[in-house]
């Protein structure tokens, strides 16, 4: 008799759920590939004419800062620490938290595992399109190939990790939305400052030197900067697997650190009513 | 007035949140800080842009920011709209009688977007100051109606984006592309854009006309027919009819999901 994988483990079974559930949104998926396609566009626009307006040498060379903003699009739901699960925003709130409580599991790592669901599923639906159709682009415009195979292998493993580690910092927004029990401020502290230190606003090599030294003592850098930079050869070699390194630190120290808060704040929680 | 009763009333809701409330507008105010900022280290890393100077952009971004801010904050209605298609709630404003565009724009006043405006005013001080204009009537005119026409276009795309849900129900995140986007796009003088997208948001979405042909004027590049430069921000406001038409086409076929 067959065993179905899910009854062996609850975390994979969520997973799976979460990730059908998010596949469902096929139509929102297209417009939102074509949106992400026309803000790309247009962000490329604007930096050609920086470009092309001179100022010395471009400390990125331009085919590699289109690669940045085409994989920066089609990988958005991977970085926006903006969108987070309502649902459980709101659980915590309402105190239909007390059911997920109850659960025979670590909530921890089943948050966890459903708000990576929530983020592999978007992105399953829009990377595709985007990506094909940028690569087959005029040259300026166009996404190149990364930089070989060392390249292509150092982006799958960065970005499976920053995906890791945007869901631990993720966490700390419930973490501290048990305390306040209010989920605008920790999002909103959490949000601006973290597109901007991600580079989501400009990207990270086109901010002066001091700043990009500011942001690599933050995680933000290592969710989005770091793999995109990987892709194109930007960095590469042994700076690249140092830097790599710095990512999985992040990614243990947080998930540890968030592990702790995590049991502190539920222990403390207090659910009114019924 | 009776917008002005709406507007009281809104008020008072978000009185009662004042610490929500306080955040919201913080949260508004620091996130257009950031996109400024953005700007900034662009223009210190490449000096200029396309022969336009960091103060003339800025300008250009804070009349955007601020049109866009004052949209957002009045005519928020339309943008959260597709919800009271999809609800039913759309009915009971049919039911009274009065207008159906100034009822659902009374519906929603978003406060926290003052924290927008207040960043984008900022930054017009700063440009202003950069720029080291001569100011004088017409330029400051000029200026007023820009924000003028600025506001009008977005509300006309709020307007469109809600008549479209008379008809698909369901709004449709396709349109951020002319809110948030055209937002975006027309922060930076419209030359730096390829052909097409420049003359899509002139002559069908005038954007291009409630920012870069007046702003030719204000740092001066119009040399002939200056008062034509001066004007053009009133095509925003002229958008505004086609879209309200469309809005009215929609209620007519309005047919109630019920509930």
């Amino acid at each position: 008799m067959r065993v179905s994988i899910s009854h062996l483990n609850p975390y994979l079974a969520l997973f799976r759920i979460r990730m059908i559930a998010g596949l469902q949104y096929r139509a929102a998926a297209w417009a939102g590939a074509a949106t992400q396609f026309f803000w790309g566009f247009m962000l490329l626009s604007i930096y050609l004419a920086f470009y092309r307006s001179g100022g010395g040498e471009p400390p990125m060379p331009w085919p590699q800062l289109a690669s940045y903003i085409w994989l920066q699009q089609a990988f958005l739901a991977l970085f926006g620490l903006w969108w987070q699960d309502n649902e459980l925003l709101s659980s915590i709130t309402n105190g239909h938290v007390a059911y997920e409580l109850c659960r025979p599991c670590d909530l921890y790592a089943f948050w966890s595992t459903r708000l990576l669901a929530m983020r592999l599923s978007n992105v399953a639906l829009r990377c595709l399109p985007i990506l094909t159709v940028t690569f087959f682009l005029p040259a300026t415009y166009r996404l190149s190939p990364p930089a070989g195979v060392a390249g292509l292998l150092l982006f799958l493993l960065s970005i499976t990790l920053a995906a890791l580690l945007n869901v631990a910092v993720s966490m700390f927004v419930y973490i501290l939305t048990f305390i306040t029990l209010s989920p605008v401020g920790s999002r909103l502290l959490i949000g601006v400052a973290s597109e901007f230190m991600m580079g989501s606003i400009i990207p990270i090599p086109l901010m002066p030197v001091w700043i990009q030294r500011l942001l690599n003592f933050f995680p933000f850098r290592y969710i989005s900067d770091l793999p995109l930079r990987l892709w194109s050869g930007n960095i590469y070699g042994r700076e690249a697997l140092f830097q790599i390194m710095v990512q999985l630190a992040w990614l243990a120290g947080l998930c540890v650190l968030g592990h702790v808060c995590f049991r502190r704040v539920c222990k403390r929680v207090v659910v009114q009513g019924g | 007035m009776l917008y002005l009763k709406y507007l009281k009333m809104n008020l008072r809701s978000f009185l009662q949140y004042r610490l929500n409330t306080f955040l919201a507008v913080l949260a508004q105010f620091l996130s257009s800080a950031v996109a400024f900022a953005g700007v900034y280290l662009l223009f210190d890393r490449f000096g200029s842009l396309g022969g336009w100077s960091l103060g003339e952009v800025s300008l250009c971004f804070a009349v955007t920011l601020s049109a866009f801010a004052i949209t957002d904050c009045v005519a928020r209605g339309f943008d959260v709209f597709s919800g009271s298609v999809k609800s039913g709630d759309f009915d009971r404003i049919l039911l009274r009688p009065r207008g159906t565009v100034l009822q659902v724009m009374g519906s929603h006043f978003e406060l926290s977007r003052l924290g927008r405006l207040l960043e984008a005013l900022l930054v017009l001080v700063l440009a202003v100051r950069w720029l080291g204009l001569a100011w004088d009537f017409p330029k400051a005119l000029t200026l007023l109606l820009m924000l003028l026409g600025g506001a009008c276009t977005f509300t006309g795309i709020y307007i469109l984006g809600a008549a479209v849900c008379f008809f698909t129900v369901e709004g449709l995140e396709f349109l951020n592309i002319f809110t948030h986007g055209g937002r975006e796009l027309a922060s930076y003088p419209l030359t730096i854009f390829n052909r097409w997208l420049r003359r899509f948001f002139t002559f069908i979405v005038p954007f291009g006309c409630m920012n870069y042909l007046p702003l030719l004027y204000l740092t001066g590049r119009a040399e002939q027919h200056a008062a034509l430069y001066m004007l053009t921000p009133l095509l925003g406001v002229a958008f505004l009819f086609p879209c309200v038409l469309v809005w009215r086409m929609g209620v007519k076929r309005y047919l109630s999901t019920g509930n």
